[in-house]
């Protein structure tokens, strides 16, 4: 086969109100078969209760050139962080 | 009455396990990387069901045969699959339409065995029957793309079913001890689902552009032992390991 079938990635949920994660990219020829074989390929030992598959090209990626520009400028604003609050003892799990 | 349960077990479950055999024989073989992951999951339902239904066969037998005793022991002659299952993967088309025939016929037959007087065959049915549900979803889109694919698509697809298709009649061929079973309320009534099976078979193939072929004639044999040349080939691998070093496990 001279034509190569389209990259799509698979997002799987593994439980009820857990959100769906990437966990990968496969190939396929339209949105049913990528299904399937997210199915087979990504579900194998009881991973997930449901799948999401998005052909790659439809996914905006930022730029790796302006990584300095998007993400550098948040560094130093530790005061984002909510860790200046003073926390009641018996507040756990904090 | 023991041993004809088993014998009945012997049909259901040497189906699976042929089939699951040739499946197996895709490993790392497969078209693409997803369709081999997809065929080796196939083929590991089929054991699995094979597992069950010989562990209940065994069960039945006075000289308290294992599993593997069942699997692996026998001469080709004494295995009641049917010929369709050892077809030979000679092309992606061969083993889709393979599938595609075996399948349309398993989920009716589990479909029914659910309702099984024996309550164990009707728990492995229950169990099996979300398995093939997918195998069936999973043969059926293919055939559908293949058979509306390209030009040299659907002329494979068109001639895997040319070959294939006349071994669909045994799948519903009432032999005395599936008449048996049916009459016990053990086993299924194969010959009520013939219209079912070539209804959903012929939905799938117009779906698909391909036509069945006309004939009237099927093959049949395996039911009763009698064999293809294919199967003396699988059971040479297959039983290998167990005859030469018998009882062998790892």
């Amino acid at each position: 086969m001279k034509k190569e079938w389209p990259i799509w990635e698979v997002f799987i949920r593994s439980k009820n109100g857990l959100e769906h994660r990437h966990v990968g990219s496969l190939h396929a020829a339209d949105s049913k078969m990528a299904l399937e074989n997210a199915r087979d390929v990504y579900t194998r030992r009881s991973e997930g209760i449901s799948i999401w598959v998005v052909e790659s090209k439809h996914i905006t990626a930022s730029n790796p050139e302006k990584s300095g520009e998007l993400f550098e400028p948040a560094k130093d604003k530790v005061y984002r962080h909510p860790t200046f609050y003073n926390l009641p003892d018996e507040l756990k799990h904090m | 009455m023991q041993d004809k349960i088993y014998q009945y077990l012997l049909l259901t479950g040497d189906n699976a396990m042929i089939l699951g055999h040739r499946l197996s024989e895709l490993c790392g073989h497969g078209p693409s990387l997803e369709t081999d992951i997809a065929l080796t999951n196939i083929s590991l339902d089929l054991f699995g069901q094979t597992r069950n239904y010989f562990q209940l066969a065994g069960a039945l037998t006075t000289d308290n045969k294992s599993e593997d005793d069942i699997a692996f022991l026998r001469m080709a002659h004494d295995y009641r699959n049917v010929l369709l299952v050892e077809q030979p993967n000679k092309d992606f088309a061969h083993v889709i339409v393979r599938q595609f025939l075996f399948d349309s016929f398993h989920i009716l037959l589990l479909k029914e065995l659910t309702n099984s007087n024996d309550q164990q065959i009707a728990a492995i049915a229950q169990k099996s029957l979300k398995e093939v549900t997918y195998h069936l979803d999973f043969s059926s889109e293919w055939v559908k793309r293949l058979g509306a694919g390209t030009e040299e698509s659907h002329q494979k697809m068109q001639d895997a079913i040319d070959f294939l298709y006349p071994y669909s009649g045994e799948l519903l061929e009432e032999t005395p001890i599936e008449l048996e079973m049916k009459e016990m309320g053990i086993g299924a009534d194969l010959p009520a689902m013939k219209t079912n099976y070539y209804n959903h078979i012929h939905q799938v193939l117009e779906e698909a552009t391909l036509v069945p072929p006309e004939t009237s004639w099927f093959q049949s044999g395996g039911k009763k032992g009698i064999h293809s040349e294919h199967l003396g080939f699988i059971l040479a691998e297959l039983q290998y390991m167990q005859r030469a070093y018998p009882n062998m496990n790892w």
